[in-house]
């Protein structure tokens, strides 16, 4: 149906998290030490996402999912051991199994052949690993065998006592008498024994075709004899092992050669007998022979008015209406203790007592509340433009009005925190990736590597969450790869052989912040330094201090490995880091001690919708800087201003020097403060802690304001990194301080448009102190 | 048609697709859904108001489809409670433990919406 | 440029489609005017003409690109008509005119004169321009010429017009990763 793709963003949001479940369950598995509910878990998983994928045709992904599964099948019956191999082989499938979700969400085939391998090392886990000889597939606890035939295709079915059951009920609802089988026709019943040759399937001729043609005849029940299918290891699955014994129930105009019809093309290659019952009890209508067949299911009534069925199914006892008495009476009584009581709900499964059907939580599509996000926005924005016009107004009147507006301020803010909090998840899954990362980091370098992990609970919004997983995989595969020694290396300094990485979140002042660190070499200053000079980021002969030095790493371009490594040396370096954190309002920073290890600090807005911001203005355009990259501002007395090799202007603020950059130069802003003493400099820091002196106007005053996307309906600019709406209406830009300090480094080399007279004050090569510092 | 109470299914399964997709085929049907993602919560569920029919996955965490199976026809008033099974194996084996267990039928997933609902509605009208 | 774009685009662009040739339909285009030229794009495409309020610039672009403005809590870019076909910068009064486009995702205002007229044209009274292989005329983005009463209208397919206005084809942080390594080059 069409309806089906309504559903596939719930299977793909529930694969995605069953995803992680397995994952989770794969990376606690270990030989010798198996949790069985941790290996259902993973068998589960792995089960509804094929379920899925078969319901969305994603043929790909179930006939992978079903290779996995049967492994994890075979785990939880405990037929294969658990090995470090199997392991192994399970994350990879694991990972494929994302992939392939990954190509069915974006509707485009997998490339052929992508999973080849893993699934030929999950069929070796199968045949290679075995516990035990392997069992019979089917030891065939062959269907016991029911006075009434059950009603079954090959989709669905009812068993036949229950079909009995229910038609005889159906027929004491019925007053009129008229509801079983008054649309039966004049039927013969076939039984046809259908085994084919083993080969069959080579011959490109398909049984389950055959058996469908049946289907069209009549009424058909099928038996599949099993008896001759071999131990799974000894399988051929080009060969088939199965037979068939059919009942077709027809129409008394579907003559044999309708049925010899249908095995036409495999009479030689098959041992085939149809054999016709004795006619059937002639019904109310003879005359209707087409009916039957067609008719609706509750009409369907042919099995109970039936009489014996053929000799081979008459030996049990007649249908009962309580199905499997014996085996639910032992069953039932053997753990009956623990779980018979419906009302008694399990810890962790939440909420269950409550109707037994909901939790505490309930799923909302994110849009819904991106749309409240928006609305919040909204307000926010109205409310600051109310208090925009009630300034104007005299002071000292309309005193319930301003009050008003305050608690309009107070409430706006709590709504607008309690929104966000609905899109606060913990830091944890992307934490729980990381321990998978550090086994792949650690196999690849042969270095032996311990991951702790803290505040994994520190929420955050899921955006940010989203965003984390690069820069933290890049990070931590940058400690194991660069700041842990190896093993023997280790032991030969005195520190345990097993290097520690630790991955740390909390909450710090609005923001949250995320450590990793090292106990490993730190950052090797002599070599940074070297290579920065070599790659000419540094001039020769500076002299840089060690934080400064540390912070080179992060400079476009830098990277320290002397090879390019398999780990770190992926075309990306902290740079890419670095830019990315910043452009989610971010910043970085190391701190690094030779011997003892480094650490990597990074911290984050805890939502990308809002930010406080510092309004300034620039000739007639407003911007918004981010209030965590403000030291502070300042107006220059003429003697703290500096003009450096007629490049550029520096002044001392805080006892250092930093390079002015004029907005309205950079920008082309006509009709601005051109002077730095007579406008104001705001003193900002990039992420690394390296200090600008931006040139405004005036600073007009802090504001929270809503973060609205320049590049959905237009592009990124350099040096901005959203809009806003300010209180009047006006879309104002919110700048990215460390795109402005890329810009006024490179303008040199830029070809754009600029109005204004562009300062020289890009030279190619400033002094390494000011590569540092600006 | 005279007008009819609406026939109340519980569909039971740890995958929430699953239950959406079973749930919006028959409540496109005229049946009222409701859901439950384990044995146990099915149980409660059951408890807690009257079903007419239960389709139930096998595979579940908590409680799996077949003790569900168990417990309910363990129960008096259960015993004739239509119960089918959801279920992507439908060999021989599979469908005998099944009828064993209690089941009254079974489903293969996944299913065409028409033949669950022509199985549902043959089962529970 | 997106495959949603180029979606609307036939369905926008009626005077090129060969659909509307089949069924001979007439479509409806807004008119509307910059100086003494009449332009005009297909009703289907304007979301809705607002009147002139200023806008916030955007630094280092082309002297078409206006700014942004705010539409209802959306931020959309302005674009000089004049400006685009080298007539310079348009002064703006209060009578200007912002016919706000929609192409595929993406919302757009023009900056023109004044709305002229709405044009029901069939698509056998439009006429290809002319002396669009001399390299005079960038025939991209226009669609063809129509004659009411006696003046010329020229249609415009807007979504041509503005396109390498859009980051489409590359994703930003592409774009600052080329920047910064040009840079270090």
């Amino acid at each position: 149906m069409d309806d089906l793709s309504r559903f596939k963003q719930t299977y793909f949001d529930e694969s995605a998290e069953l995803m992680a479940v397995a994952e989770a369950g794969l990376l606690r598995l270990s030989p010798g030490d198996v949790d069985m509910d941790e290996v259902n878990a993973i068998f589960r998983a792995v089960h509804s996402i094929k379920g899925g994928a078969g319901a969305f045709g994603f043929s790909e992904l179930v006939a992978f999912s079903h290779e996995f599964e049967t492994v994890m099948d075979e785990l939880r019956n405990g037929a294969i051991p658990v090995t470090t191999d199997l392991i192994d082989t399970l994350i990879r499938a694991n990972d494929l199994l994302g992939q392939l979700l990954g190509y069915a969400g974006d509707e485009t085939d997998p490339p052929p052949g992508l999973t080849d391998d893993t699934v030929a090392a999950l069929r070796h886990a199968l045949s290679a690993n075995r516990n035990s000889p392997p069992q019979p597939v089917a030891e065939s606890t062959a269907p016991p065998a029911s006075a009434t035939p059950d009603d079954e295709d090959d989709e669905a079915g009812i068993f036949g006592d229950a079909l009995a059951a229910i038609n005889a009920a159906r027929a004491d609802d019925d007053p009129s008498g008229t509801g079983s089988g008054s649309a039966t026709a004049d039927r013969v019943r076939w039984t046809i024994r259908f085994r084919p040759k083993n080969d069959l399937l080579l011959s490109g001729n398909e049984p389950a075709y055959m058996l469908r043609a049946l289907r069209r005849l009549g009424e058909v029940n099928i038996h599949c004899h099993l008896d001759d299918l071999p131990a799974l290891a000894d399988l051929d699955a080009e060969l088939l092992h199965l037979s068939w014994t059919i009942t077709l129930t027809a129409d008394a105009s579907v003559g044999r050669d309708r049925i010899d019809d249908v095995f036409e093309f495999v009479a030689d290659d098959c041992d085939l007998q149809i054999s016709a019952d004795a006619p059937l009890p002639a019904v109310v209508e003879p005359t209707a022979p087409a009916a039957s067949a067609a008719a609706p299911p509750p009409a369907r009534s042919e099995p109970a008015a039936v009489p014996a069925p053929p000799a081979t199914q008459t030996t049990t006892p007649p249908a009962t209406t309580a199905p499997a008495a014996a085996a639910q009476a032992t069953t039932g009584k053997g753990d009956g203790a623990k779980t018979d009581g419906p009302t008694k709900p399990r810890g962790g499964n939440g909420g269950g007592d409550h109707g037994g059907l909901t939790t505490h939580t309930i799923r909302v599509d994110l849009d819904k509340i991106d749309r409240l996000v928006n609305m919040v926005g909204e307000m926010v924005i109205t409310q600051a433009m109310i208090a925009e016009h009630l300034r104007d107004l005299p002071p000292g009147q309309f005193q319930e009005l301003q009050e008003g507006l305050e608690q309009l301020a107070q409430h706006t803010r709590e709504l607008r925190e309690s929104v966000m909090s609905i899109r606060a998840q913990p830091v944890s899954s992307v934490f729980s990736r990381m321990p998978r990362l550090v086994r792949e980091c650690a196999a690849l370098t042969g270095k032996e590597v311990l991951l702790a992990t803290s505040g994994e609970n520190t929420e955050v919004d899921k955006t940010v969450v989203e965003n984390l997983v690069d820069p933290l995989t890049h990070m931590i595969r940058n400690s194991i790869d660069h700041g842990l020694e190896g093993p023997e290396e280790r032991e030969r300094i005195g520190k345990p052989r097993a290097g520690t990485v630790h991955l740390s979140a909390q909450h710090r002042s609005g923001r949250i912040v995320i450590e990793v660190t090292d106990d490993g070499r730190g950052i090797n200053r002599a070599k940074v330094l070297s290579k920065a000079i070599e790659k000419g980021l540094v001039q020769p002969g500076a002299s840089l201090t060690d934080e400064e030095i540390d912070h080179l790493i992060f400079l476009p371009g830098f990277s320290t490995a002397d090879q390019v490594s398999n780990l770190s040396g992926r075309g990306v370096g902290m740079d890419v880091v670095r830019r990315n954190i910043s452009a989610l309002g971010g910043r970085i920073g190391v701190y690094s001690t030779p011997g003892e290890g480094s650490r990597f600090v990074l911290s984050l807005p805890l939502t990308l919708a809002v930010l406080d911001g510092m309004v300034i203005s620039v000739g007639e355009e407003r911007f918004v800087l981010p209030l965590t990259n403000i030291v502070e501002s300042l107006r220059p007395k003429p003697v703290d201003l500096h003009g450096l090799v007629n490049k550029c202007d520096v002044m001392m603020a805080r006892g250092e020097y930093v390079r002015l950059v004029y907005l309205h130069r950079l920008f082309g802003i006509p009709k601005a403060v051109d002077d730095a003493t007579r406008g104001l400099v705001v003193l900002v820091e990039t992420e690394d802690g390296s200090r600008l002196g931006l040139v405004v106007d005036e600073v007009l005053g802090q504001q929270q304001v809503v973060i609205k996307s320049l590049e959905s309906n237009f592009r990124r600019l350099d040096g901005v990194a959203a809009a806003t709406i300010l209180g009047d209406g006006r879309v104002a830009l919110i700048l990215d301080v460390a795109g402005l300090r890329e810009m006024s480094r490179h303008t040199g080399d830029s070809d754009r448009a600029r109005p204004a007279p562009t300062p020289a004050l890009a030279g190619p090569s400033p002094s390494p102190r000011q590569r540092q510092t600006v | 048609m005279e007008p009819r109470v609406k026939k109340k299914v519980l569909t039971v399964d740890d995958s929430r697709t699953m239950r959406d997709m079973v749930s919006f085929t028959l409540r496109g049907a005229g049946y009222e859904v409701v859901e439950a993602a384990d044995g146990q919560a099915a149980m409660t569920a059951i408890a807690a108001s009257k079903v007419d029919l239960v389709i139930t996955d096998l595979n579940m965490p908590v409680m799996d489809g077949l003790t569900l199976i168990r417990k309910l026809r363990a129960i008096p008033a259960h015993r004739s409670l239509p119960i089918l099974m959801l279920t992507t194996e439908a060999d021989d084996s599979k469908k005998a433990e099944g009828r064993a267990a209690g089941a009254t039928g079974w489903i293969v997933k996944p299913f065409n919406p028409d033949k669950l609902i022509s199985v549902v509605q043959k089962v529970c009208g | 440029m997106s495959m949603s774009s180029s979606m609307a685009l036939a369905t926008v662009g009626g005077s090129r489609s060969d659909a509307l040739s089949l069924n001979g339909t007439e479509d409806q285009y807004v008119s509307f005017t910059v100086g003494t030229e009449e332009y005009g794009v297909n009703i289907l495409a304007v979301r809705e003409i607002r009147g002139w309020t200023p806008e916030s610039r955007l630094p280092n672009l082309p002297d078409y690109v206006r700014g942004v403005i705010n539409l209802r809590g959306i931020i959309i870019p302005i674009f000089d008509l004049r400006a685009r076909f080298g007539g310079g910068k348009t002064e703006v009064t209060k009578r200007h005119v912002v016919v706000v486009i929609q192409v595929g995702e993406r919302t757009r205002g023009i900056l023109v004169d004044a709305i002229s007229d709405i044009l029901a044209i069939g698509p056998d009274a439009i006429k290809p321009p002319p002396d669009v292989d001399s390299g005079l005329i960038d025939a991209e983005y226009l669609s063809g010429l129509y004659t009411a009463e006696n003046r010329m209208v020229t249609l415009l397919n807007v979504d041509k017009l503005f396109a390498n206005e859009h980051g489409d084809h590359q994703d930003p942080a592409d774009t600052r990763a080329i920047a910064g390594s040009a840079a270090t080059s």
